[in-house]
């Protein structure tokens, strides 16, 4: 196994893959022309349609912006928790699925052709597929999600260890400790990772062992035929831009916010739209030199010193803090998180809703309406492994890491609320006032040395969102070329620029960036039957293989 | 002078590189030097095949078709490379040391604004290879 693949003459024969016979070429709905000095190739209605949509969601929601949030907002809504046994539900097949996979014969299949060699070592392909799924999640929520749950939520109706005067009730303490990194856990775990192993599960075996090319559409060829290459297939297309484009802007907007409130935490930096304008372009600028040092000069080195440094931030707090005590909650939030698993994601006759409709279903919509991006990046990266190497990665792997990263970062902030609750800053910005942006920055000013640590927080803030920035650009370029990864470099760096552009736009007007990102998440209702229809494709696909 | 001579070819834009393609024939037919006609590929499906063994099948065929018309050896060269617009130039200057080759033939347009910003792969060959390199333009 090697990085090195690249400039290698073409290797021993890749050895037998059931390539789908078609006619569709790659690349015959392109239009390749000269635009002034820059040569462009890109897919003829994708593009056009992907990028005039984009432009009047913003328009619509910059000129009538009290509809546009409304709208949105009851979609969102109406998604999340009139859907909420559907999300839950799906999410569990997706887990089963998975599981399945690995068990099966069918596991045995490798992407690319029974002989093909992965592109990439494992660190390299680890960090790239962490770094664009869900790193940045883990700055915010880390801290934030194991105090909210044990304090606030009350998941499955266990009892908070605070009173409403605000005191201990030392005999709820052990239960809702537990409960609050099980709850966690859950969030970010196998559910999460088992949606986005199934979408790139899907993209990765219809473009290297089908021929396909690596768009959405393609995953759909089982169901659709030839018509996925006509305007069945531009609509989904279409859809996975959309959601990738809105999902990265406005999560991009939000964290210029968050890592501006951070600067203002840490230094004292004033909180406005200069600063977050500031903090847009910085991180775009970098994404943009990622972008055209490619795949392996940007986006790989940049996805391993964030994992680098982040792992440094982990051992710090793992060692700074309570060490035995954050060991022993690993080690119980592990068996709390295996024990209420299934309690936790039952569909039906849950009376903790709250909960459920506020948090999982949330959670679960938000990751399916990002899996076509994480999935397509993770399946560009996984040429070679086998499908129960891919699946272990994928699902398992990452969710022992969250776990670790939940236990360390949760069980010293809950171990600071619960040893001093007075003059607890975490308490103060989590439980008794709802500041998430804060909540990593004030369990580190907890700790030795916060100064360093919270710049070092802030930095990684900044890289996280780098990393799925760059990884982002690549996705979209890729599907509005029709799934060529060679067009001009001109266009990944137009859609990297229109990304900050828009995130500066929706910043900048009021309530443009969470109606939007209301609008994003809803997308996730109409994309979890997308990922039901995927996981049929992908079980009738490996069998194909196998035969 | 020269004995084995690389020539890097775009299979989807042959019509653009034809003059630069004759002069490799010819400086191959004129030495009695093996002419290499390399191509870069990535490992995801493209316009010039499903996979890596498609593309080199259409490479093969091509780099056949060069050696009956201009009578000269010739061989082709299928290079694999994880993202071929960037690592396009790295991936040439590598394979020029790794064949051995002593002069590459390269296609390019005539420079203009855009490669203040980003240089020609030609051009880029020519400042870096450690061998002759005979740009061809227009």
């Amino acid at each position: 196994m090697t990085d090195e693949t690249s400039n290698q003459g073409i290797p021993l024969p890749e050895g037998d893959a059931q390539l789908i016979d078609t006619d569709y070429e790659i690349g015959q709905d392109n239009i390749e022309t000269q635009i002034g000095p820059f040569g462009v190739d890109i897919h003829n209605p994708v593009f056009l349609i992907s990028g005039l949509c984009v432009v009047a969601f913003v328009f619509f929601t910059l000129a009538l912006p009290d509809q546009a949030d409304a709208a949105f907002a009851w979609l969102f809504s109406f998604a999340t928790k009139t859907f909420d046994w559907f999300f839950l539900g799906t999410a569990n097949i997706f887990v089963l699925f998975c599981l399945l996979l690995i068990v099966t014969p069918v596991g045995r299949v490798r992407l690319g052709g029974a002989d093909a060699t992965p592109d990439y070592s494992y660190i390299g392909w680890f960090s790239m597929l962490f770094a664009a799924g869900m790193g940045i999640g883990l700055m915010f929520f880390g801290v934030l999600e194991p105090v909210y749950h044990m304090a606030v939520s009350q998941p499955l109706g266990v009892a908070s260890p605070f009173a409403a005067d605000g005191s201990l009730i030392p005999e709820n303490v052990e239960a809702a400790k537990k409960m609050g990194l099980a709850a966690t856990i859950f969030h970010w775990g196998l559910h999460p990772w088992a949606i986005y192993a199934v979408v790139a599960l899907a993209l990765a075996l219809f473009s290297y062992n089908k021929g396909l090319p690596l768009t959405i559409r393609s995953a759909f060829y089982p169901i659709l035929g030839e018509r996925v290459w006509g305007w069945w297939g531009h609509v989904i297309d279409v859809l996975a831009v959309f959601a990738t484009l809105f999902g990265l802007a406005t999560s991009l907007g939000f964290g210029a916010q968050q890592a501006n409130a951070g600067l203002n935490y840490v230094f004292g930096v004033p909180v406005g739209a200069t600063a977050q304008v500031l903090l847009i372009t910085g991180i775009t600028s970098i994404a943009l030199v990622s972008v055209l040092r490619g795949l392996d000069g940007g986006v790989k080195v940049l996805s391993e010193i964030n994992m680098g440094i982040a792992a440094l931030l982990l051992l710090f707090v793992l060692f700074a803090g309570p060490t035995l005590l954050i060991l022993t909650d690993f080690a119980e939030g592990l068996g709390a998180y295996l024990k209420e698993i299934v309690p936790l994601s039952n569909p039906f006759g849950r009376e903790d809703t709250g909960f459920v409709q506020g948090w999982t279903s949330f959670y679960w919509a938000w990751w399916i309406s990002w899996s076509p991006f994480v999935g397509m990046f993770i399946a560009r990266v996984s040429r070679g492994r086998t499908v129960r190497e891919f699946i272990i990665c994928v699902l398992i792997i990452p969710s022992l890491v969250c776990v670790l990263w939940m236990a360390v970062f949760g069980g010293v902030a809950i171990d600071q609320v619960l040893s001093d609750p007075a003059t607890s800053a975490v308490k103060a910005n989590v439980i008794d006032s709802y500041n998430p942006p804060l909540s990593l920055f004030a369990m580190l000013e907890g700790l030795p040395f916060s100064a360093i640590t919270s710049v070092i927080g802030i930095v990684l803030v900044i890289v996280f969102f780098v990393t799925s920035s760059d990884s982002g650009s690549l996705v979209i370029d890729t599907i509005t070329a029709g799934g060529k990864v060679d067009a001009p470099v001109p266009q990944r760096v137009f859609w990297c620029v229109f990304e900050g552009a828009v995130a500066i736009v929706l910043l900048l007007s009021a309530g443009g960036l969470s109606s939007l990102q209301s609008m994003v998440i809803s997308t996730g209702l109409p994309f979890a039957l997308v990922l039901l229809v995927m996981c049929w494709a992908i079980w009738r696909g490996l069998r194909d293989e196998q035969s | 002078m020269f004995s084995k001579i690389m020539m890097p070819v775009d299979l989807a834009h042959l019509a653009s590189l034809r003059r630069a393609l004759d002069v490799a024939a010819d400086l191959g037919a004129h030495y009695g030097a093996t002419v290499v006609y390399a191509g870069v590929t990535a490992q995801t499906p493209g316009a010039l095949g499903h996979n890596p063994k498609d593309f080199a099948a259409r490479l093969d065929a091509f780099v056949a078709q060069e050696s009956r018309t201009h009578g000269i050896a010739a061989e082709a060269l299928a290079l694999i490379s994880h993202d071929p617009r960037i690592d396009l130039d790295r991936t040439l200057i590598k394979a020029v040391e790794d064949i051995g080759a002593d002069l590459v033939v390269m296609a390019s347009h005539i420079p203009n604004l855009t490669d203040y910003i980003w240089p020609s792969n030609g051009g880029t060959l020519a400042a870096h290879a450690k061998t002759s390199v005979m740009v061809v333009r227009g």
